[in-house]
């Protein structure tokens, strides 16, 4: 297990180093550069401040002094933020991004779990139809209706009860997170409903669950224990891709909310050429993806034996 | 020894005599493609959704043909306005000032005093001449005693003294009993309230009039609006249909429907082309990698590996950016390179595990043992067995693509405007949501179908060509 931690671990960092390269090229392959949005700057200021950025220098040796301060843990200075280093950007948002993703992905996790189960139970009645249809409505519609949906209905009840019982947009306190994080975790719940539903059905014909029946165990010790368990495993493979597309939702939801995450900051920096911010938001950003992913994996071999056998 | 055996049996049936029926088939035989056909056809749901995957593209290329409005056209004195049916104005002659109705054998200030408290409602309200949208005339009985009167409008039947509405004016003189509107009108049921006042303070009655406004519009109007022509022979009063917009339209005035429908062709582009392509670009590199094997097998799905593992959205943007949008570009084509370049590592995965899963399959043995080249091998065994995982990857690709454009679209980073697509019609329709839901809905319901026919057409196509169902 440790091996296989350790192999994935070193795969990931790799990764990570691909990532940063990519979006080094991708960065540099935009016309122009950060200096360009200055108005009115003279040839020599221009040069003086090349010099100061190290943007004087041939690409390639940017790219060596970027990885060399990245080892270091140092993303840089913002181009166009007064004073401000990337380091203290990510410090200071992306702790919301990855609240708010990891809240979606528990509510579309457990939600996921509970109405796959439930419809699996009450396989072709009216829960059952009720939830499957409520999930094709949820794998179809964009996420941003349902943020606009959400806060709709936040103005209405808080405007029915007079009074601010769960606020309609930012960010601080849990009830900020709530609607935000169930909204952005719709899509996924549908998805993993859809597929607990499947592997459920799936397992209610298995060998092992006759056996235990045959036994003579009761039906909750049956269900708990031997079907649920079996059929939250393929729930968990996907979580992992699953984050990475909760975090494409989240830009827009931040968007909705006026939440003060990195989407916003990143697609400023994009717009703007902040070459460092651009930088070290993509690369924090897909190393966290890549550090989820694994860590999913690694679960996944504690809860299923006869991967950690492999 | 058949022979030897042969009367010991009971003539319960005859042995089957050689050469007849024995190697006939009972059904005809059905390829691959026509057995999956017959199943998807049971399937009431992927019908339905074929059905209104086809609808879509009629209405995305054939919908401009019927529809021949432009989409760009703006129409600033109609500016968001709900769906609805055709609408008529009459041809109206150009605003003339308006002397109001006072009264000469009517005292301009009450002789005597009469409490407010007691004055009575107004009497004999009714618009002078033709109520239109360019003015409404009202006039009404004078009321002894009275000072002037306040005239009130609301756009419901008002419940009370304290919901009589938008107050208008206050005549000032008893004998001022007229009273003309031309406040920003539109066609729909107005309520007039007229209250007595005894110069100072209003009275505690009022009378209350409907009035349903005709639209009017003056022939300069119809000229520059592009109505009519100048030299049109048109008379005074004569009805003129107004632009249609079953749609309605968006906060510019440009045509709903004529939107969509040009949004449909840069969302369904990009949702269906996009897909295409690299699904394309992952079965020639799965496909490679997988036959091959070995090595170059490893070192390509490491590489594709590193391409799943980029963050997806934070890319597209970079991408397209990179790709740069010149000016009086719809910024299309930039999106549909990112989406291929960052898309195709899933179908390529997905065609490696397939190819390799048949490589080792014995009717490919058998027909490298017959001396099948490398060429043939592929083209005739392994891509027709592959076909079917492809389709279905296809069909569910296209609802991400549609998806991914619409999220670019909707944080500002899709097409530029003043292309339409239905996603930046969302990014549009979400500020006025709540005064003007239609410009969200009507898009959003169109991604939303699109999504669903896809995800519906792709549940039944696995359905369909699964093998394991087959047997079923």
């Amino acid at each position: 297990m440790l091996a296989y931690t350790l192999k994935r671990l070193l795969a990931g960092i790799i990764t990570v180093w691909f990532i940063a390269t990519a979006t080094f090229m991708a960065m540099h392959m935009v016309p122009g550069d950060p200096l360009m949005n200055d108005k009115a700057v003279s040839a020599e200021i221009r040069k003086n401040l090349e010099v100061k950025y190290g943007l004087d220098k041939p690409v390639v040796e940017q790219y060596f002094i970027f990885m060399g301060n990245m080892l270091q843990g140092d993303f840089g200075i913002s181009f166009t933020q007064q004073n401000r280093r990337v380091n203290d950007i990510i410090r200071d948002h992306f702790p919301v991004s990855a609240t708010l993703g990891l809240l979606a992905i528990f509510f579309a996790a457990t939600g996921g779990v509970i109405w796959g189960a439930l419809t699996a139970i009450y396989r072709n009645r009216l829960p059952d139809i009720i939830i499957m249809f409520l999930v094709i409505l949820g794998i179809s519609v964009p996420s941003f209706v349902f943020a606009a949906l959400g806060q709709l209905m936040l103005v209405n009840i808080n405007s029915l009860l007079g009074f601010s019982l769960i606020p309609v947009a930012g960010w601080g306190t849990f009830s900020h997170m709530l609607m935000p994080s169930m909204v952005l975790g719709l899509g996924t719940m549908a998805l993993l409903t859809r597929l607990m539903r499947s592997s459920m059905l799936e397992i209610v014909n298995e060998d092992y669950i006759k056996t235990a029946k045959a036994k003579g165990l009761s039906p909750m010790r049956i269900f708990f224990k031997h079907q649920l368990r079996n059929a939250i495993l393929p729930v968990i493979t996907i979580l992992g891709p699953s984050i990475a597309a909760i975090t494409t939702g989240g830009f827009v939801v931040e968007l909705v909310f006026a939440i003060p995450g990195l989407g916003r900051y990143f697609v400023q920096a994009v717009q703007q050429l902040d070459y460092t911010v651009i930088m070290g938001t993509t690369v924090f950003f897909g190393a966290f993806l890549v550090l989820m992913v694994i860590l999913v994996d690694i679960i996944y071999g504690f809860v299923d034996p006869r991967v950690r056998l492999q | 020894m058949s022979d030897s055996i042969a009367p010991s049996f009971t003539p319960d049936y005859t042995p089957a005599s050689h050469g007849h029926s024995v190697e006939q088939l009972s059904r005809p035989s059905l390829s691959y493609w026509q057995d999956a056909w017959i199943r998807l056809k049971q399937n009431t749901r992927a019908i339905i959704s074929l059905y209104i995957v086809v609808s879509l593209a009629l209405f995305t290329l054939a919908g401009p043909l019927l529809w021949q409005v432009d989409p760009a056209l703006q129409d600033l004195n109609q500016i968001s306005q709900a769906p609805s049916f055709p609408k008529r104005a009459l041809l109206a002659d150009p605003y003339e000032r308006w002397q109001p109705i006072i009264l000469d054998d009517f005292p301009r200030e009450p002789e005597t005093y009469v409490d407010v408290d007691l004055m009575p409602a107004p009497t004999g309200v009714q618009p002078l001449g033709e109520p239109t949208t360019q003015q409404i005339r009202l006039r009404w009985e004078p009321v002894v005693g009275a000072g002037g009167y306040s005239i009130y409008r609301n756009q419901h039947a008002p419940e009370g003294i304290n919901d009589l509405g938008l107050p208008l004016a206050t005549t000032l003189g008893g004998n001022e009993i007229s009273y003309e509107d031309r406040l920003n009108l539109e066609q729909r049921d107005y309520y007039y309230s007229i209250v007595p006042t005894d110069g100072f303070d209003e009275a505690n009655i009022y009378t209350t009039i409907k009035v349903l406004p005709t639209i009017a519009i003056t022939r300069d109007e119809a000229t520059q609006r592009g109505l009519i022509d100048a030299d049109t022979e048109i008379q005074i009063g004569d009805p003129l249909s107004l632009r249609f917009h079953p749609f309605g339209t968006d906060y510019l005035g440009r045509d709903m429907l004529a939107r969509l429908m040009q949004g449909a062709r840069v969302s369904l582009f990009i949702g269906i082309c996009a897909p295409f392509l690299f699904v394309m670009f992952g079965i020639l590199y799965g496909g490679f990698a997988g036959y091959f094997g070995g090595q170059l097998d490893a070192l390509l799905m490491r590489f594709a590996d590193f391409v799943v593992a980029l963050p997806f959205l934070l890319f597209m943007i970079l991408f397209k950016i990179a790709f740069g949008i010149g000016p009086g570009e719809s910024g299309v084509l930039p999106m549909l390179i990112a989406l291929v370049l960052l898309g195709w590592p899933g179908t390529a995965r997905l065609v490696r595990g397939q190819v390799l899963q048949i490589r080792n399959n014995g009717y490919i043995d058998a027909a490298r043992l017959l001396g099948a080249k490398d060429s043939y091998l592929i083209i005739r065994h392994i891509l027709p067995n592959t076909m079917g995982v492809i389709l279905v990857t296809l069909t569910f690709a296209v609802p991400g693509a549609i998806f991914t454009e619409a999220f670019l679209s909707f944080i500002g980073m899709g097409v530029a405007p003043p292309t339409p697509s239905w996603g930046s019609m969302c990014n549009e329709g979400v500020k006025t949501m709540l005064s003007h839901p239609h410009e969200l809905i009507f898009p959003a319901t169109f991604i939303s179908i699109t999504v669903l026919a896809f995800n519906l057409l792709g549940d039944g196509l696995t359905e369909a060509l699964d093998s394991r169902m087959r047997s079923r």
